[in-house]
């Protein structure tokens, strides 16, 4: 528990941007609350807002959150070396409250693989911690949201939140060049039907990246 | 989007979140995947966050911006600057709200 508390001092200030922006951007405070509630992915549900904001079909809305939430994918193949030999509807529950923070603190207290005793109340104690940490401050945002107005352009706190993330994912000089071009296509493409835009720079970012791995794989990811 | 379009926009999102946090977890028994796929996999999240944010930052009513003179692009300048210096998330959105509402409120942009 004493692990959490310096970072969920991060966690509860991003808590409360999203909170506010998902209000700014046009979500009714009910739905924000619901969303919050359930999706439970800060970076997730602020890329979804513009989306949502601007009538994306949902499988678009959908893909798009599936894209940014891909880090889970390969946590949870390392969450597996602790926890596969629980019953599958623990494991589900167990995977569903395993934020960036919970997988990061325990990679580090239990470094070696392999289930141990301690382990399931480290993970549900900082989960629970993470879990308050993230729901109230994000209340708060969603309710001041609505005494805050519009033109203050509040909601772009949200983008400048992915922002920060999207540079601290960032690692050598290939992901520069697929983030880069990600983005270029993201805003050529925009005026494809459907918020299509999002999938095809998905797809462009993704393939260069691969293309850079296969025809320089020596390039070192220098974690900067 | 109709109300019920964001319901269900929004239940779908939490599925999401289900399947890929306990991705694998999931199976009975151990998946292996093929290490290129993982490879692929790094690039995912950083592609989906750039196409989100650009067009955010870039474009207003769908064109690009034609003037300077937008918060927003002193916004992200300002979390940019702040994130090459001190490499905190918390302290780019801080910086970048903070230009954005001295222009927004100061001069009106």
């Amino acid at each position: 528990m004493r692990d959490m508390v310096g970072p969920s001092l991060g966690i509860s200030a991003w808590a409360l941007v999203t909170g506010v922006a998902m209000v700014k951007s046009g979500l009714s405070v009910p739905l924000a609350i619901l969303m919050n509630l359930i999706v439970y992915a800060g970076s997730a549900q602020l890329a979804a807002l513009p989306l949502i904001a601007t009538g994306a079909p949902l499988w678009v809305l959908w893909a798009t959150a599936l894209c940014v939430n891909l880090r889970f994918v390969i946590f949870s193949a390392h969450w597996r070396k602790y926890f596969g030999h629980l019953p599958r509807g623990q494991r589900v529950v167990l995977g569903y409250f395993a934020v960036d923070l919970s997988y990061v603190l325990f990679l580090r207290r239990f470094a070696t693989a392999g289930p141990a005793p301690e382990q399931a109340a480290y993970f549900w104690g900082g989960v629970a911690w993470n879990w308050w940490g993230w729901q109230l401050p994000a209340l708060a945002g969603i309710l001041l949201a609505d005494r805050v107005p519009t033109e203050w352009g509040l909601g772009f706190a949200g983008v400048l939140a992915l922002l920060g993330l999207a540079y601290s994912t960032l690692s050598g000089a290939k992901s520069w060049v697929a983030a880069g071009v990600a983005a270029c296509a993201a805003v050529a493409a925009f005026s494809l039907p459907l918020r299509l835009n999002i999938v095809v720079a998905i797809a462009a970012g993704v393939a260069l990246g691969m293309l850079l791995d296969q025809r320089w794989p020596d390039i070192a990811e220098e974690k900067s | 989007m109709p109300m019920w379009h964001t319901v269900i926009g929004i239940v779908g999102l939490a599925l999401v979140t289900v399947v890929t946090r306990s991705f694998f977890l999931l199976p009975e028994r151990e998946l292996p995947l093929p290490a290129w796929v993982m490879q692929g996999l790094r690039y995912a999240p950083l592609a989906a966050l750039a196409a989100v944010i650009a067009p955010e930052v870039l474009l207003a009513d769908g064109a690009l911006i034609a003037t300077w003179r937008d918060a927003r692009l002193f916004a992200v300048a300002a979390g940019t600057a702040y994130f090459a210096w001190q490499r905190s998330i918390l302290g780019t959105i801080l910086a970048g709200t903070g230009v954005l509402l001295a222009l927004r409120l100061g001069l009106g942009w």
